[in-house]
């Protein structure tokens, strides 16, 4: 019975597993603008953001046509609310990796004047959230789901050892002041990337659990 | 507070275990849905919630069904319990008579005489049921006349001109119109203020959207039994899943 219903129900599930991966392309060439200073790494990000808005729009459509449609109740109701809370964190993903591809665009004309470890270290974490956080909503693993949400605090961690760098940095010598702040705000950006990875990994424990709780936030 | 209390009940018509082992309460001033593919059981418990089953020939029901405490199979007078329990059914069964004469039908049967008394009743019950504005010109007119919907409305105001406590529902808006189920659905959730209603109802948007509390039935079990927003966002068990989300039944 309503197989053209869990026909629309997997093609949305295919669409929230295409804009995942664009999203992990995102962030994956923006880190490698970042470490690598490639400015065509960072176009990369600007390209792949606008295929995030329109894919965000496309499934938004799509999700309010199935609930005018469908009326769907249950594990149906979760799994479409969730994925229109989902699909925008996903876009705010989109935003703030081409937010660190603009950042790179300016910065990649200096050298780095310091050791960028605890930033990549950010950056690694918080790329393995966001494919762990769509990973686990492709195989519906609540475990992995709540995993991601304990690993937010190693990348609030890092952004708080990222902050010490830049003192440190502007203490030691005033003239780097600018590339401090533009480090400190690209740091920043990873920190909210995390955030919305806890979200979606969040949104995939209630489409599956029914629970908002589970996440231990 | 429950009204009604249902224990280990079980319900046999000949051979056929039609109701088995039920174990539910309900809650007064609530409204409570029955849900479940046909042939469940949810409109036979219904019908043994008034003793409606009593004539139906082979019907044996054990267990404990109570109202307010009382048992109702015991030493409780049916027709009190009907005057308590009143019943609106699927289709519209106006009597053929006046509209003020359907209304008052019921007042009179139960010693009611004086007919200023009965005018305000009528009025009264009317009101109630949402439908005086429609019918105070109509009064001596032939309830036969009315539109389903009016009809349907009639019923509910007659079955509440004898001041019942409980009102059941058996799919009563299932052969109406929108506009005039939405009227129906309206009036339930006013009526639940000073009565306690329980529907049985095909219609899960309908379920959603009046009841209070949903009981799911299957074969003639009560699978589960929550809250309606439980119920319709996370089922506890798979076959509730199931009939809700239209994937059996």
């Amino acid at each position: 019975m309503r197989e053209y219903y869990d026909v629309e129900l997997t093609k949305l599930n295919n669409e929230l597993v295409e804009m995942g991966a664009l999203i992990e392309n995102a962030i994956t060439h923006a880190v490698n603008a970042l470490t690598q200073k490639d400015i065509e790494e960072a176009n990369l990000v600007d390209k792949i953001e606008i295929q995030i808005n329109q894919k965000e729009k496309d499934i938004e459509a799509f999700c309010l046509k199935l609930i005018l449609h469908q009326q769907p109740v249950a594990k149906d109701l979760r799994l479409i609310s969730s994925a229109l809370k989902m699909i925008t964190d996903m876009e705010r993903i989109g935003d703030q990796s081409s937010d660190v591809a603009e950042i790179c665009k300016i910065i990649s004309k200096n050298s780095y004047v310091h050791n960028l470890k605890h930033i990549t270290d950010m950056a690694e974490q918080m790329k393995q959230m966001v494919t762990q956080a769509v990973n686990a909503f492709v195989t519906k693993d609540v475990v992995l789901a709540m995993s991601v949400c304990k690993s937010d605090d190693i990348v609030d961690e890092l952004f708080s050892k990222v902050q010490c760098d830049m003192i440190k940095l502007i203490t030691e010598d005033s003239s780097k002041g600018a590339i401090a702040l533009d480090l400190l705000m690209v740091a920043k950006y990873f920190e909210r990337i995390g955030d919305h990875a806890t979200n979606i990994a969040e949104w995939v424990i209630f489409s599956i659990t029914g629970d908002h709780k589970l996440s231990g936030k | 507070m429950d009204k009604f209390q249902i224990q280990s009940m079980n319900l046999h018509y000949g051979k056929f275990h039609a109701l088995k082992n039920i174990n539910l309460n309900m809650q007064k001033n609530k409204i409570t849905a029955f849900i479940g593919p046909s042939g469940c059981g949810k409109s036979t418990l219904l019908k043994s919630l008034n003793r409606m089953n009593d004539l139906v020939e082979g019907c044996k029901i054990t267990g404990s069904l109570k109202l307010d405490g009382e048992d109702i199979y015991g030493n409780m007078d049916v027709n009190v319990l009907r005057k308590r329990v009143g019943m609106v059914f699927q289709k519209a069964n106006p009597f053929p008579m006046s509209v003020y004469d359907n209304i008052a039908f019921g007042p009179r049967t139960h010693g009611v005489k004086n007919k200023k008394q009965l005018d305000e009743i009528v009025e009264q019950t009317l009101k109630d049921a949402a439908i005086w504005d429609e019918l105070k010109d109509r009064l001596k007119k032939s309830a036969l006349g009315l539109s389903g919907g009016q009809q349907q409305r009639l019923c509910i105001a007659r079955a509440l001109a004898v001041k019942p406590e409980v009102l059941l529902m058996d799919e009563a808006t299932s052969a109406l119109d929108p506009i005039s189920t939405g009227k129906i659905e309206e009036l339930c959730m006013k009526l639940k203020n000073e009565y306690t209603i329980i529907m049985v109802t095909h219609n899960m948007q309908q379920a959603l959207r009046v009841s209070d509390y949903t009981a799911f039935f299957l074969l003639g079990e009560m699978i589960e039994y929550n809250d309606t927003d439980t119920i319709f966002s996370s089922p506890k068990e798979q076959k509730t899943e199931e009939y809700i989300t239209g994937r059996f039944g």
